[in-house]
């Protein structure tokens, strides 16, 4: 494999309802961007690779009609994993480049879930018709599943869990394209309404419309572009058992800790509190940053919960976690994974709307299916892991 | 303002459950619960299905496990959304005894009006048994719930 970097993202600001725009003028804005940010035009570009989850948009293959934004003639995929799709979608086009296929390659992931009156029905078709379709399970019951076994068996408090979303409130009330902008405090979360016992209305992420295009080059081509690309040191990706209730122990995310191992390793890190400046962390519900934070060596076990509540995954903390806002404040399903990559590149940019001061390496994660798939990514300002 | 357009989409199917599950719901009939055992990692997995993931091998031999278990988790859903059931309704991950493996049911017999005292009743652990309908389909919704064995 031959090394590969960043060189352009683009995100269009994300709303309940972008009426303004149909599904391919939303890719089209998110790619326009991306191209200026890169500072190349529709002609500089290989191969494009899109990425979405069915059915939220109301339209089975969507890719049909964002394609048309996605470069006329050109290569043309789809990747669909679920939650994950955004960073498995950035990881295909990643791939496509260092596997030395293609040059300049476009990932791109367009979503409404705001034009889908209620996502959680959606939800639950991805759900087995045999065995637990009638249970009526969607992503807020899996994720308040973990909370409540977390909760018993470390004594996670709900306090704690609230100060996940006071601190990705407070960041998203600086990025631009962020969909929920509210200031708010731990007892306004504490006094929200239940919604699946113990997660309450603002521990839970909003549905959202919107698109985001991020642009990956080749060692040559991306050094000829720009001077900061944010290169890739490694990715990771891992799937896990369809039925939730084969795991083992809903306490901890055991998928995610072995993808992370798996993504250190290739990177050359040893301890990620030290070697990762920021991260960016799939986290639609509270308690999930929490296991990820525990999963992925930030944490130990059981010890999740204090980071937010002491401060350290704010963006003047020791492990900045979600200065974009995270998923909590913007939720556009099938591409938030990807923009968790496009943050976590501006970030060792050093051009992200909620800056991190001096962050050098940065981590992008997203889960998707029931809690089932894992993807990872590991961007730099440096081409390898400098110490 | 720009136009909106309405959409709903009414596609009907109809899925099969497999020759293998058919005799998990065949069991049912009898208020049974079955089981498989991988022959390689020997976990009884609940529900059944035809292979072991882990360790890609069939799994054929079929064994009763009891209708009663105990609560790996459980979370009560206030929220109404469209298509799913009436709030509140609790929906946890139950381990039944011989099996190796949590399966998703509903539970019940308990009053959800108050999460936190229905969490008390409904704790990680707790013992509860199935309740089934009076005369069963053959459907996987012929358990109705569980509920907490009194002890």
């Amino acid at each position: 494999m031959r090394r590969a970097a960043v060189i352009g993202v683009g995100q269009t600001k994300f709303r309940t309802r972008r009426d303004d725009k149909t599904h391919p003028e939303l890719t089209r804005e998110a790619v326009s961007r991306a191209l200026e940010h890169a500072g190349i035009t529709m002609d500089d570009v290989d191969a494009f690779v899109f990425g979405t989850m069915d059915p939220f948009d109301g339209i089975n293959c969507p890719d049909r009609w964002s394609s048309t934004a996605a470069g006329f003639g050109k290569p043309f995929m789809k990747i669909s994993t679920g939650g994950t799709t955004g960073l498995t979608t950035g990881i295909a086009a990643y791939q496509h480049v260092a596997s030395g296929l293609f040059d300049v390659v476009v990932a791109v992931c367009t979503q409404r879930v705001g034009e889908n009156v209620d996502a959680q029905p959606v939800l639950n078709t991805a759900v087995d018709p045999i065995y637990e379709r009638h249970s009526g399970v969607g992503a807020i019951s899996v994720a308040a599943i973990q909370a409540t076994v977390h909760m018993q068996k470390y004594g996670t408090t709900e306090e704690q869990m609230a100060w996940v979303s006071v601190k990705d409130h407070e960041n998203a009330l600086k990025n631009p394209y962020a969909h929920i902008k509210k200031k708010i405090g731990v007892e306004d979360v504490l006094s929200s309404p239940v919604v699946s016992s113990p997660l309450k209305l603002y521990e839970c992420c909003p549905r959202s419309d919107g698109s985001v295009a991020v642009i990956f080059a080749s060692e040559e081509k991306a050094e000829q572009i720009r001077d900061d690309p944010a290169w890739i040191l490694a990715e990771s990706s891992i799937s896990d058992s369809y039925f939730v209730g084969d795991r083992p122990d809903l306490a901890v995310w055991d998928s995610l800790s072995i993808a992370g191992r798996r993504l250190y390793r290739l990177a050359g890190i040893d301890d990620p509190k030290k070697d990762i400046d920021v991260a960016e962390l799939y986290s639609p519900f509270t308690i999930q940053e929490i296991l990820e934070l525990e999963a992925l060596g930030f944490a130990e076990k059981g010890e999740g919960a204090k980071l937010a509540e002491e401060g350290v995954t704010f963006v003047d903390g020791d492990m900045p976690t979600n200065p974009s806002g995270g998923v909590l404040c913007t939720n556009p399903i099938g591409a938030t994974g990807l923009v968790r990559l496009g943050e976590a590149s501006l970030q060792v940019m050093g051009e992200a709307s909620n800056q991190v001061d001096g962050a050098e390496v940065a981590l992008a994660h997203a889960w998707g299916g029931t809690l089932q798939f894992h993807a990872l990514m590991l961007v730099s300002s440096h081409k390898k892991l400098r110490r | 303002m720009v136009l909106r357009i309405e959409a709903k989409w009414e596609i009907p199917y109809v899925h099969s459950a497999g020759e293998h599950a058919t005799k998990f719901f065949e069991a049912l009939k009898e208020k049974k619960i079955l089981g498989v055992k991988c022959p390689k990692c020997q976990r009884v997995l609940v529900p059944p299905r035809a292979f072991c993931e882990r360790c890609h091998v069939d799994t054929d031999e079929w064994v009763e496990v009891k209708d009663e278990g105990v609560i790996e988790t459980v979370t009560i859903n206030y929220a109404r959304f469209t298509g799913l059931p009436d709030p509140p309704y609790a929906v946890g991950i139950i381990k039944l005894d011989g099996a190796d493996t949590g399966m998703l049911a509903y539970l019940g017999g308990v009053d959800l009006t108050d999460w936190k005292k229905a969490h008390e009743k409904l704790k990680v652990g707790t013992r509860v048994k199935a309740v089934w309908k009076d005369r069963p389909e053959g459907r996987i919704t012929d358990i109705l719930y569980f509920k907490p064995v009194e002890e």
